[in-house]
């Protein structure tokens, strides 16, 4: 196989695009991927600042890199959800990228901001641990986003995550989740700070070969608490359908963004008030965050997070 | 040739001298879901791997909280 820029062997296949590439041109060409998307979807602009989240896997350390690379004034923010081995070597990998690149990295640790972790807020709580992590980090990413002074947050989701949403999404009819899923959520109360998602445009694989070709150090391992999840097998599904016929995850996606979601979207954005115990945006009169964590008796957290 | 799996890691001596699509597609693994690398320089599906090489076969997938930042994402 040949690159299809300077016919030099190519290592990276791209097959949507019906292309492959070298080393040097795969980097270019998941550069460009993500430049565009940030212009074309006027996720920020040059002189915002922008919180990263970042758990320590290839998307969101390749993200990262893109940006910081770009000159983009971009600070990470981890989690350390507190599970185990595979916390600690996230957290590990995150900081040492951050200590490489002499990036801004901010950290909240679970246990040491509320008293406990991931696994027992989610088992007082009555949620599964993936659901937990999920509404943790909304919440601690639009926290410390709106304390900490930045205009946008920018997560690493993928075309091979949103396709996933999309699938489970359309599999459950779950029309106010499809109305909210977008590369951009735009602000839409003064206390919810916009989130971005610029890896949309390229695949799972691509951010690992990116990261691979960086010589970006991320977690391989997968959470323990993953297997089986439902999203999983919504990839895996997506996969076998992309290996019959290449091109067709994007497809299903940008379809979805370009043919239906302007018409969910016209509904009109959910009416938000601050949480009446933390401040945070919320459609009740408690926010779901403080709910969990007073059932979890979580102390309460740090105004901002400390930089290691 | 020996195999390097992940999830959980492990070593598997497989047959070498073909394409790396015959070796995935024998092992049941879609060639969209990992990458494959030989000594540190990624490998597309029809490099040919021989019965001598190491080769490691890195999972790409990652899942789990939706809405949030991707699980080791």
């Amino acid at each position: 196989m040949r690159c299809l820029k300077c016919r030099e062997a190519a290592v990276v296949e791209v097959r949507r695009h019906r292309a492959a590439y070298c080393a040097g041109h795969f980097l270019e060409f998941f550069e460009g991927q993500v430049h565009r998307a940030i212009t074309t979807q006027r996720m920020f602009g040059p002189a915002e600042r922008i919180l990263v989240a970042v758990s320590g896997g290839k998307d969101s350390l390749a993200l990262w890199d893109v940006l910081l690379r770009r000159g983009d004034d971009a600070a990470g923010l981890h989690v350390d959800l507190g599970i185990g081995d595979y916390s600690r070597s996230s957290r590990a990998k995150t900081e040492e990228f951050a200590r490489t690149r002499g990036a801004r990295l901010l950290v909240v640790d679970l246990r040491a901001e509320y008293g406990t972790g991931i696994e027992a807020i989610a088992s007082a709580s009555g949620r599964q641990p993936c659901s937990a992590c999920g509404l943790v980090k909304r919440y601690l990413f639009n926290r410390t986003a709106r304390r900490a002074g930045f205009t946008a947050v920018a997560t690493g989701h993928n075309l091979d995550d949103e396709a996933a949403v999309l699938l489970g999404n359309l599999l459950h009819w779950s029309m106010e989740q499809l109305a909210r899923q977008a590369p951009v959520l735009e602000q839409t109360h003064p206390h919810l700070v916009r989130r971005v998602k610029p890896l949309y445009r390229t695949s799972e694989r691509e951010s690992a070969a990116y990261a691979l070709l960086r010589n970006i150090d991320y977690v391989i391992e997968e959470c323990p608490h993953s297997r089986g999840a439902r999203s999983l097998v919504h990839k895996e599904v997506l996969n076998s359908l992309e290996a019959a016929r290449a091109g067709t995850k994007q497809a299903f996606y940008w379809g979805f963004l370009d043919r239906l979601a302007p018409a969910l979207q016209a509904g009109g954005a959910v009416l938000l008030r601050p949480c009446g115990w933390c401040d945070e945006p919320t459609t009740g009169e408690v926010c779901a965050f403080c709910r969990m964590m007073a059932r979890a008796g979580a102390r309460p957290g740090a105004e901002v997070p400390s930089t290691p | 040739m020996k195999v390097r799996l992940h999830n959980p890691r492990r070593d598997l001596e497989v047959r070498g001298g073909r394409r790396v699509l015959e070796v995935l597609t024998e092992m049941g693994m879609n060639p969209e879901s990992y990458l494959v690398i030989r000594g540190g320089a990624l490998l597309t599906a029809d490099a040919v791997v021989g019965d001598d090489d190491e080769i490691e076969i890195r999972p790409v997938i990652s899942g789990g909280a939706a809405g949030g930042a991707p699980c080791a994402a």
